[in-house]
């Protein structure tokens, strides 16, 4: 009903304005010449109709169910229409049942059947009188418009700028995206923060929040130290497992390896950045840890299946193609005569590349492995199935431990209601997550653009 | 004196020759160390792929096959006894009609459906096999009573006939036959009981229990009480509704913002602020848009707790700069040239836009499209905040009902507790969310080296 509304007014408007911009033109040949084309009159024409009647449209849909439900309110007599709670809402959802024909279970009450009879009247008159606005508003802005029509109507322009405006208003969402985090974050963090004084939070080195009763004066359970402790050092191993084969392979892929065996292996590195990080987990969670614990049998070292080494080196395994593809682009980017230069002095292959290339590379390198980082102190998945999730401060990387993204999702999985210290401290952990990461993540664009002006 | 100084300087040549052969052969071992890591490097790197696709294809394969029981079932009148199925009167409002036949089938739920299964295998097993009725139930998979009563809902002509009935084997008993369960530990370990053991190997040597492919894993739902009945069904539309939602929304909101940013938007102060937003946004770890997502979307405009709509939207906050990004360099490719000319044939700015630069771009936006999509397809994290991990048994009708999704199911299933089962069946899921992402990307790789050609 509705959609056939605006498709009629739609057409109608598009009509209009195109033939009356036509009689304009095939006119011009002896009179005035036509500013903008006809179908540029013909879009004005129709954003002329169809915005105003839209408006209408959705300040209905807006407001549309609280009239209908005051309306209802007015038919139920009196001792029901006064209590509150489930027993009106369901008085209400009866009457609403009986007007759209469905019909309810069980014996009616007296008013009811006249209730709904009234509403389903009520509902038909409002959309009624609703349709018919928007149908009026829409004609007379398409009038409107339409006796504004001139052939020196810059109707282009016009078009151009709500085009333009439209554009704009989808750039924005980004912005709207990065206010909607920084804001949520920000205020579900400092509701946090008036339950646990900040300085527990920042510097405490026990994280219990199970435990931790709701108030002032009991926030010994909140501390953050072990969860950083643990996020920095997963992240350490992935860094420590991922740079040596990321760099290295990115150096003989670039370098060394034949046009066709290189065609064939970068892909296949890279197929690794696409696997969903659940798959690593898994795999970390069946295969690498059992393999590890295994191998810490047989050398004697007491390694759990899941610790903070088997998140770590899957993680590793995870980040390789990041630093492998952004090392491959920068040595690409080391001038040719630098290489050349170095071969003529009679160095080897490998001292240019360790001497020369790499020094010209380095702050490069320094950025993607700055982006690894951010990456590896992000990533959840691995770590909510493989890191074991035991937030106590230890050296040892063969024992679990606990990260602050498995942390949030430990504190705000099934349970949205925002009420107690126990889920906003998510929105802290959060927040401190995202100040780290962008940072970093600043910083490594920073430092890669620095070096990409070099040799231009 | 030069005859000294002439010796003296062969002397030295032959020191400094000597001295760079030595160093030249300690060189070139330095060489080869030096390549030589960067094969291992290399080799490691391809290792990884390997045994990660190894590993997971190798435990998940035999979840494609699952034991089916083929009973001859008895709708028994002494045990279904309920009545005809209520019919809608003239004059009965629908919701009357719905709550009769709503009490008609409560009622049928009632009786005894677990007597008529266990008649069903007492009758397929030999002539004087002794086994208990527990034992005898544990065989076929507990949804399957639910499934012959939704038989006789559906057709209540069965009353008193006998027809054959496919059923699922229960868990233990593909465990079982398939050898996950060691078949040498004891009485006390086993999960079926020694005469329910030893009637699964009888129904599989003469035909009643075979192994047929599993489609109950792609067109069932997820169930807790009967694992051998567990399915994607339900996580796959769950996924497919984001999927929808996702293409819907990010992508004429990333193209327009990137034609915006690229073309039209003035050097200033919002237009940088954009730009540096946007990189930051892609650089965000996905959890953070999980908090973004129970805070705004679920605590603030209240949209219904795990149902696709929150989520695709959240992943559509995601997908975004990707599109935006790829869109912008794309449009960055385009030659001057043709902008110049059509400009100089007096077309406008937004025309030039519109009809000319934009089209020539298309294939690395559809590109873009299709790799962010599967990027989307396999997160995870934000979707367990905003509690797309809940039990959900029913396929979701509309992207407000309740749903998970493939990744949220892949890790729902690695935690079951019936591990010997559902290792396999993770594995199982884990190959198809795999499989359609490498669809996915293959259709980007296919598209991008056929339409950009002729661009």
């Amino acid at each position: 009903m509705i959609a056939a509304l605006l498709l009629v007014l739609l057409s109608l408007s598009y009509s209009v304005g195109w033939s009356k911009a036509r009689a304009f033109a095939s006119a011009g040949a002896s009179g005035a010449k036509l500013h903008s084309r006809p179908q540029y009159h013909a879009a004005r024409l129709a954003l002329w109709t169809l915005v105003p009647a839209l408006l209408v449209l959705v300040a209905w849909g807006v407001f549309g169910d609280l009239l209908s439900r005051n309306y209802i309110l007015g038919l139920l007599p009196a001792d029901i229409a006064t209590q509150t709670g489930p027993a009106l809402e369901t008085a209400i959802q009866r009457v609403r049942s009986i007007a759209s024909g469905y019909g309810v279970a069980g014996e009616l009450a007296d008013y009811e059947q006249p209730a709904g009879q009234a509403l389903a009247q009520f509902n038909f008159i409002v959309m009624l009188v609703m349709l018919l606005a928007a149908a009026a508003l829409g004609i007379a802005g398409l009038l409107f418009a339409r006796a504004r029509i001139t052939p020196r109507l810059r109707a282009r322009n016009q078009v151009e700028q709500v085009i333009g405006l439209l554009l704009l208003a989808c750039s924005a969402v980004a912005i709207l995206t990065t206010l909607g985090i920084v804001i949520s974050l920000l205020t579900e963090a400092l509701r946090f923060f008036s339950f646990v004084n900040p300085l527990d939070f920042f510097f405490g080195t026990v994280w219990q929040p199970g435990f931790a009763t709701t108030g002032a004066g009991s926030s010994g359970g909140y501390g953050i130290l072990p969860l950083l402790w643990g996020t920095v050092m997963v992240s350490t191993i992935a860094i420590l497992v991922a740079l040596p084969i990321g760099l290295m392979s990115a150096i003989w892929l670039n370098q060394y390896a034949p046009a066709r065996i290189r065609a064939l292996v970068k892909p296949v590195i890279e197929i690794l950045a696409g696997i969903p990080t659940i798959v690593y987990g898994f795999f970390a969670l069946v295969t690498v840890g059992p393999f590890l614990a295994g191998f810490g049998d047989l050398i004697g070292v007491d390694i759990r299946a899941t610790s903070a080494l088997t998140a770590g080196v899957v993680m590793g395994v995870m980040i390789i193609p990041f630093i492998s593809s952004l090392s491959d682009d920068i040595l690409n980017q080391v001038p040719r005569t630098l290489r050349d230069g170095a071969y003529g002095l009679g160095a080897t292959q490998s001292e240019t590349i360790r001497n020369v290339l790499l020094p010209a590379a380095l702050p490069g390198i320094v950025g993607a492995f700055l982006l690894a980082v951010s990456r590896a102190i992000g990533e959840t998945m691995i770590v909510v199935l493989a890191a074991g999730n035991a937030p106590i401060l230890r050296a040892n990387p063969f024992e679990p431990t606990s990260t602050v993204t498995v942390s949030i999702v430990n504190q705000l999985t099934g349970d949205t209601d925002f009420a107690g210290p126990q889920s906003l401290v998510a929105f802290a952990l959060g927040l401190t997550l995202f100040a780290m990461t962008l940072v970093l993540n600043i910083l490594a664009l920073y430092i890669v653009r620095r070096f990409r002006e070099q040799y231009e | 004196m030069s005859q000294t100084s002439m010796t003296s300087r062969t002397d030295g040549a032959t020191t400094t020759t000597a001295r760079v052969r030595a160093t030249l052969a300690r060189r070139h071992r330095g060489e080869a160390i030096f390549r030589g890591l960067g094969i291992l490097a290399v080799v490691l790197a391809l290792g990884f792929v390997a045994i990660l696709f190894t590993t997971i294809i190798s435990k998940g394969l035999p979840s494609f096959q699952q034991s089916r029981l083929h009973l001859e079932v008895f709708f028994d009148p002494a045990i279904i006894d309920e009545g005809p199925a209520p019919v809608h009167e003239p004059g009965q409002s629908d919701a009357d009609f719905r709550a009769a036949s709503l009490k008609w089938q409560r009622n049928l739920a009632m009786l005894n459906w677990n007597k008529i299964v266990e008649d069903a295998i007492r009758r397929a097993a030999p002539e004087g096999f002794d086994i208990d009725s527990r034992a005898a139930l544990s065989i076929p998979e507990t949804s399957e009573r639910h499934m012959l009563r939704e038989m006789f809902v559906q057709n209540p002509d069965l009353l008193g006939k006998t027809v054959e009935v496919s059923m699922l084997a229960s868990a233990n008993v593909d465990n079982w036959l398939k050898g996950t369960i060691d078949r040498s530990l004891g009485d006390a370990q086993q999960q079926l009981a020694a005469p329910a053991r030893e009637l699964a190997d009888l129904f599989a040597e003469n035909g009643t229990i075979t192994r047929d492919f599993a489609w109950s894993l792609f067109f069932n739902v997820d169930s807790r009480a009967a694992p051998a009945a567990a399915g994607l069904a339900g996580a796959f539309m769950g996924s497919v509704y984001m999927m929808l939602i996702v293409i819907v929304l990010a992508v004429p909101i990333g193209v327009a913002s990137a034609i915006y940013l690229e073309e039209f938007a003035p050097k200033s102060r919002l237009t940088d602020l954009i730009e540096v937003n946007i990189n930051n946004l892609a650089a965000v770890p996905s959890i953070v848009f999980g908090l973004l997502g129970a805070a705004v979307f679920i605590n603030t405009l209240h949209l219904p707790l795990s149902a696709p709509l929150a989520g695709g939207l959240v992943l559509t906050l995601m997908t975004l700069p990707t599109i935006i990004i790829a869109t912008r360099a794309a449009l960055k490719g385009v030659p001057p040239s043709l902008r110049q000319a059509a400009l100089g044939m007096g077309a406008s700015k937004t025309q030039m836009v519109f009809h000319h630069v934009l089209p020539v771009t298309f294939p690395s936006i559809l590109t873009a499209t299709i790799i962010g999509v599967a990027q989307a397809l396999g997160e995870t994290a934000p979707l367990l905040l905003i509690g797309m991990n809940a039990f959900v048994a029913a396929v979701p009708a509309t992207p407000l009902d309740q749903a998970t999704a493939l990744p949220v199911q892949i890790y729902l299933w690695q935690g079951n507790e019936n591990r010997n089962f559902f290792e396999a069946r993770t594995s199982a899921a884990i190959m198809v969310l795999l499989a359609l992402m490498i669809v996915l990307n293959a259709i980007a790789i296919f598209l991008r080296s056929r339409l950009e050609k002729r661009a």
